[in-house]
């Protein structure tokens, strides 16, 4: 089980506390009569999917019941840092790859 | 006491008597009036309880602070209504959100010095007193469902659980409790 | 005295003798015994047959790795629990043991007949079979001949088929330091880490005692040791606790055995428990696992490891055997072989792999025992049924063959191939490995990003000159190795020569060897095996160990029981079962409960009435069904609907919020009224309805399905929070705070009438869709004017501690107006008679508003709502889209079957397209017929169109009509 630091609560707290929340800093387009069906399709379907560093929504919901974005390494499973919703990514955070590690058969 | 429910010289639980709950959401700023107007300072560290006065008397008052903008109020059953009323006045200029709960959820006590191990049956959190020293009050774990843990003393814990999980919540503390007789 | 056993020495306690059987034979140990050492106390060295060939195996260690001798320990009473190592099961009175895998008995085993034909079992055998060319018969022969042949005589022990009656608990604990390991090296850490008094220890080992090796060599020191820490309150002492899987963080999954099977247990105690531990740091001082050597015919029972063999000796007291051959390429087994010297027994010849054997004057103080040291020598085969009697020994030529040197007759081999440290959990937490070439292993190199590991002691390679071997691979064979069987992985029986048969195949990455010949695959782990598969295949290739790569530990270490893992999450425990506070209500008056998410709710009232004995149990429901129906249409119903999701939107931007989030027109609802309300997800698909009442100017309440509470909730939440930060409103959910009775049907005025203050009931002053605030039997509610059943209806929201003596007073005053509860199947068949959908029957997620011919709810001039853009797809909007119908069969009275696929066409032939489906289909009471509702392309302009429904036997001609069944004028619901 992972600890997730909280950036609300300000500790870290075990992740069964937590809800991932999918893909962070995706800005939700509007006014709905000037975005494209393209522009639609991309909000509601296409994400990244990297190895390395992903930035990505959590919530505290059995904590504070905050949403706030986490940067992750998806090879490590490694927390980079935390931070609350509508801040921006830390700019030294990524995205970057991330030590290569060996193939899990 | 509670049916079902072994107690022990190491932990007891026991039902909390019918309460008024009110959960307060609030912007920083209203604190000051809303605790004038309640009787007792909202904590203003997040996950923070405070109280006054002895549970269930005239006069008691139970503030937890649960999330940033995110307050329990508890008081008294009959108290419930006047509470209210004075919050709301106080709070008139302040957009805020007052809403009441009384039924949600049921309160036990949890005390003894097999307390915190009890709940570490279920619950994922350091429960030493260095690491959730008395004061801190948080939603958390048991098993499979949520609940408040507010300690007010090192083997004093109240607990706060929605009222439909209630029973899972006693019976699955009840069969952890087989394991710290 | 068993006739093993030495007369003195070692920990049992001797003044305790303990009676167990094995295989229904009668045996005597003592306290302290494992089951391991109390059967060679008795001479037992068979004690299993092995996986693939059935040959007789012995015990082979004394600990955890053990591939051999797994037991099934009977407890009775349905505690029965297979592939137990003896090495690892204490002895307590009584105790039952099983040996596994053999048919029908252990000394006389039919499945032998394997091991006749194990020229045609070798590596990849099942790949090759099963894949084999069709001429030969491959995928047939696979699947009528060899595969229920090999499954009945292959495999482990049996699992019970009864329920554990057993009880599992868990912990989750916290410390600055978890020892695992409890050797020498754990038990000097724990004690150095626990001298300041705010660092917790957890210290843990798997065995009965800690002590590890000092119990065997200097059982004093580790009793002081274990003394001086059990002293220390920040100290925690895991015993018959075995670390079995290391995570990322410093998070720790530890099993500990709680049942003292010497002591007397409480029934009701749990017999394991499951740590869940974080660290601060963990410390690994996991020791280290002595290698088998390869030779040939080396798994005959009586054929051990020489660390065992002392470990038996100074710690149980029990010789293994008399007269004894040591194979070593290591010191430590000269010192079994001089401690078995001085308890008795004849060490008839150390044979030394080694050109020249170890450190110091090690041989010299051999020979000067009289035990001959023979350098540069292996064993070329051994003889014996079911228990070695000889051995062949060979002279290693510079050549890398051997040539026969004579032989010796023994009832013992002990060997020694070096020690492999224990690293297991280490590789675990992802951990990079570096290889020793000096140890023939790998070692710890540098902990994965996050993870706070150390490893010290023996399993960091901290080992004394004499334990360290290079040694790897098989040994040599006097001619072609491919004719002798010399085991590698005993649990799964792969040979040296499955090895090379693999590389020599083609395979090289050392995960495709393991995965074709299956070495190291058994529930060992090959932890015996893994290093000497590395270096066959190594030699073999012409490769270095690094380069043949390292297959992946993982978790667990050792077996651990389904029990552990469920833990309290079995029967009333495994989900919590949520029940509203009209259950016992309903339970005493007969309700049939059916599951809606985690609720408990009266799916119908079975009469109290005796059932017509013939009459079937669909039969039963299907009356009481059409008689809770009738009563809310004819005169009274009362539904316990206190499941409903329950939001609280409070705040100056409350009606802005709402707005938004549902398709609706929000803003200009008016206090006190309410509105039918559909929520969509961004794609514009429907996921989710309710009511939108405004209480306040700045206050609502909306109700959410039940099913989809939580989800919704949370689904506000984050739109509150991330989207739209910037609005004054928040949410609290108060479903639990209230408890809902909806009261149904032409009188249900009457009956709450004179119970209701400070609400005017009139149809003028509390029309339909009206909310109103007031109390009811002097307790505070909400009071919906609302239906979902198309009569006149109210909903009250009572508290939910209150509402019990409420519903008990309605129900006698519906019963005297012959009304009476209903259920949710009897409120499924009044809403589909007036063609309400209920969200997640009616609809899949791909419906829109417009399908489901609600499109009249949409704001039409809302700038945006959550999935106002998704509906302006063209997909959205095209023709042709499945609409909500209804059906009429063209046998009216015939009910047609939910999921039941539409054509238009009576002949289309099977496979054709389908163009709709029934969503809902009941009997009406009400109507005197069968109806359904369905979504069907194009659907709307089809009504008077008659389609057809192909079933398995016959075709069901149906007819499409209106949606709305009953009184489509709506005039029941202004009584
Ligand atoms: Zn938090």
């Amino acid at each position: 089980m992972l600890l997730i630091r909280c950036p609300w609560c300000g500790m870290d707290r075990p992740e069964i506390e937590f809800r991932h929340a999918g893909a962070a800093h995706i800005t939700r387009p509007g006014p709905p009569d000037r975005v494209s069906d393209e522009e639609w399709a991309a909000f509601l379907y296409l994400r990244d999917n990297p190895k390395g560093r992903v930035a990505e929504r959590w919530r505290h919901v059995h904590g504070c019941g905050r949403f706030f974005n986490a940067v992750r390494d998806t090879v490590t499973d490694v927390f980079v840092v935390t931070y609350k919703a509508g801040e921006p990514r830390p700019p030294e955070t990524g995205p970057g790859e991330s030590q290569p590690t060996e193939a899990r058969p | 006491m509670v049916d079902g429910f072994a107690d022990t010289s190491r932990f007891r639980l026991v039902e909390a008597p019918p309460l008024a709950r009110f959960v307060l959401r609030a912007p920083d700023t209203a604190l000051k009036a809303a605790g004038k107007a309640y009787g007792l300072a909202l904590p203003e560290a997040l996950n923070h309880g405070a109280s006054h006065g002895e549970r269930g008397k005239p006069g008691a008052r139970v503030a937890l602070h649960l999330g940033p903008d995110e307050w329990w109020l508890i008081v008294p059953e009959a108290e419930g209504p006047d509470v209210a009323a004075a919050l709301e006045s106080a709070l008139g200029s302040h957009p805020h959100s007052l809403v009441n709960v009384s039924h949600r959820q049921v309160g036990y006590v949890l005390e003894g010095e097999g307390a915190a191990g009890l709940l570490n049956a279920g619950c994922p959190l350091d429960l030493s007193e260095a690491a959730f020293p008395p004061g801190m009050a948080t939603r958390s774990l048991f098993h499979r469902v949520g609940l408040m843990i507010w300690r007010m003393a090192p083997g004093l814990f109240r607990l706060e659980i929605d009222r439909s999980l209630a029973p899972y919540f006693v019976a699955a503390l009840a069969e952890a409790a087989k394991d710290h007789s | 005295m068993t006739a093993f056993r030495s007369p003195a020495g070692g920990r049992i306690d001797r003044s305790k003798p303990i009676r167990f059987t094995f295989d229904g034979r009668q045996m005597h140990g003592h306290a302290g015994d494992t089951l391991a050492s109390a059967l060679l106390a008795n001479g037992v060295h068979l004690v299993g047959r092995s996986f693939k060939y059935h040959r007789p195996r012995g015990i082979l260690s004394a600990g955890p790795e053990e591939p051999n001798a797994l037991v099934t320990i009977d407890r009775g009473g349905g505690r029965e629990t297979p592939n137990l190592r003896a090495t690892q099961v204490e002895l307590y009175e009584g105790l039952v043991a099983r040996s596994q895998n053999r048919l029908p008995g252990l000394r006389f085993d039919i499945g032998g007949i394997n091991n006749a034909f194990s020229r045609f079992l070798g590596a990849g055998f099942y790949y090759k079979t099963f894949m084999g060319p069709q001429a030969l018969g491959g995928a047939k022969l696979w699947a009528r001949l060899f595969e229920p042949a090999i499954r009945r005589a292959a495999g482990l022990g049996r699992a019970p088929a009864g329920p554990d009656p057993d009880r599992y608990a868990n912990r989750f604990a916290h410390c600055e330091v978890l020892v695992i390991g409890g050797g020498e090296a754990g038990l000097a850490e724990a004690l150095r880490r626990s001298e300041d008094p705010a660092c917790r220890v957890i210290l843990c080992d798997e065995q009965a005692e800690f002590g590890g090796w000092m119990l065997v060599e200097a059982p004093e020191r580790a009793d002081e040791m274990v003394k001086a820490l059990s002293a220390r309150p920040n100290v925690t002492m895991l015993r018959r606790s075995q670390a079995f899987g290391a995570y990322a963080q410093n998070f720790v999954a530890i099993a500990q055995q709680l049942t003292d099977p010497l002591a007397t247990t409480d029934a009701e105690a749990p017999c394991e428990r499951l740590w869940q531990v974080r660290a601060g740091e963990v410390v690994l001082a996991s020791g280290a696992i002595e290698r088998p050597l390869v030779f040939p015919d080396n798994d005959r029972p009586g054929i051990l490891l020489a660390g065992a063999a002392e470990t038996y000796l100074r710690r149980y007291g029990v010789l293994p055997g008399r007269k004894i051959v040591i194979l070593t390429a290591c010191d430590t087994a000269y010192g079994a072989a001089f401690a078995l010297q001085d308890a008795g027994a004849e060490i008839v010849a150390i044979a030394e792999t080694r050109a020249a054997p170890g450190a110091g004057d090690i041989a010299a103080r051999a020979l000067a025992r009289g035990i001959p040291v023979l350098p540069g020598t292996t064993i070329l085969g051994t003889t014996g049924h079911l228990r070695v009697s000889s051995v062949r020994l060979g002279r290693i030529r510079p050549d890398g063959e051997a040539e026969p040197s004579g032989g010796f007759t023994a009832d013992t081999v002990l060997m020694s191939g070096g020690w492999t440290p224990s690293i297991h959990l280490f590789s675990q937490t992802k951990g990079k490995l570096r290889w020793e070439e000096g140890l023939g292993a790998y070692l710890p190199a540098l902990p994965a990003p996050g993870q706070a590991i150390r490893v010290i002691g023996a399993a960091a390679g901290e080992m004394p000159a004499g334990m360290r071997s290079p040694a790897l691979g098989a040994l040599p064979v006097a001619g072609s190795p491919d004719r002798v069987k010399a085991f590698v992985d005993f649990q799964n029986d792969v040979t040296a020569r499955d090895l090379r048969l693999a590389t020599r195949e083609g395979f090289r990455s050392i995960e495709h060897v393991k995965r074709y010949t299956t070495t190291g695959m058994a529930t060992d782990q090959g932890k015996t095996s893994n290093l000497n598969s590395l270096g066959i295949v190594a030699a073999e290739t012409g490769r270095s160990v690094p380069e043949i790569g390292l297959t992946t530990f993982r978790a667990p270490y050792t077996p651990v029981t389904f029990g552990l893992f469920a833990g309290q999450a079995r029967g009333d425990l495994f989900d919590p079962v949520r029940r509203t506070p009209m259950h016992d209500w309903a339970e005493r008056n007969g309700a049939v409960f059916e599951d809606v998410g985690t609720w408990k709710r009266a799916h119908y009232f079975l009469p109290r009435r005796p059932v017509d004995a013939t009459a079937s149990g669909h039969a039963a429901m299907h009356e009481a069904v059409q008689a809770e129906c009738r009563k809310v249409r004819e005169a009274v119903g009362l539904f316990d609907a206190s499941t409903l999701g329950k939001i609280e939107f409070v705040g100056p931007d409350a009606a802005e919020f709402l707005e938004r989030a549902y398709v609706n027109p929000v803003k200009g609802l008016a206090v006190g009224r309410c509105r039918y309300a559909l929520l969509l997800n961004e794609a514009g698909f429907i996921i989710d309805d309710g009511i939108i009442a405004r209480l306040a100017q700045d206050r609502f309440h909306v109700t959410t399905t039940t099913g989809g509470a939580a989800r919704v909730f949370g689904m506000f939440e984050d739109y509150l929070q991330t989207e739209w930060p910037d609005l004054k409103v928040w949410q609290t959910s108060v479903t639990e705070h209230w408890a809902v009775i909806a009261v149904q049907g032409p009188r249900s005025r009457e009956i709450i009438a004179d119970l209701v203050e400070g609400i005017e009931l009139s149809d003028a002053a509390f029309p339909h869709m009206a909310v109103r605030e007031g109390r009811i039997t002097g307790t505070p509610c909400r009071l919906f004017r609302v239906s979902f059943t198309g009569e006149l209806g109210y909903e009250i929201n009572i508290p939910a501690g209150l509402a019990l003596p409420l519903w008990e007073k309605l129900a006698e005053r519906a019963a005297e107006f012959g009304g009476g509860p209903y259920g949710t199947e009897a409120m499924h068949v009044l809403r589909a008679e007036k063609g309400y959908i209920i969200v997640a029957q009616d609809t899949d997620g791909t419906m829109t508003p417009e399908d489901m011919g609600l499109g009249w709810a949409i704001g039409k001039k809302k700038p945006d709502f959550i999935g106002k853009r998704g509906l302006m797809r063209p997909d959205l909007t095209a023709s042709g889209r499945k609409q909500l119908v209804g059906l009429v069969a063209e046998d009216r009275s015939r009910v047609l079957e939910e999921g039941a696929q539409i054509v238009p066409d009576i002949l289309a032939p099977a496979g054709s397209h389908a163009i709709g489906h029934v969503t809902s289909a009941y009997s009406s009471a009400a109507l005197g017929h069968g109806i359904a509702l369905a979504v069907i392309e194009d659907g709307r302009n089809r009504i008077g169109q008659l389609l057809h429904i192909p079933m398995e036997r016959e075709t069901i001609a149906v007819r499409v009509v209106e949606p709305v069944f009953l009184d489509p004028e709506g005039a029941r619901l202004h009584g």
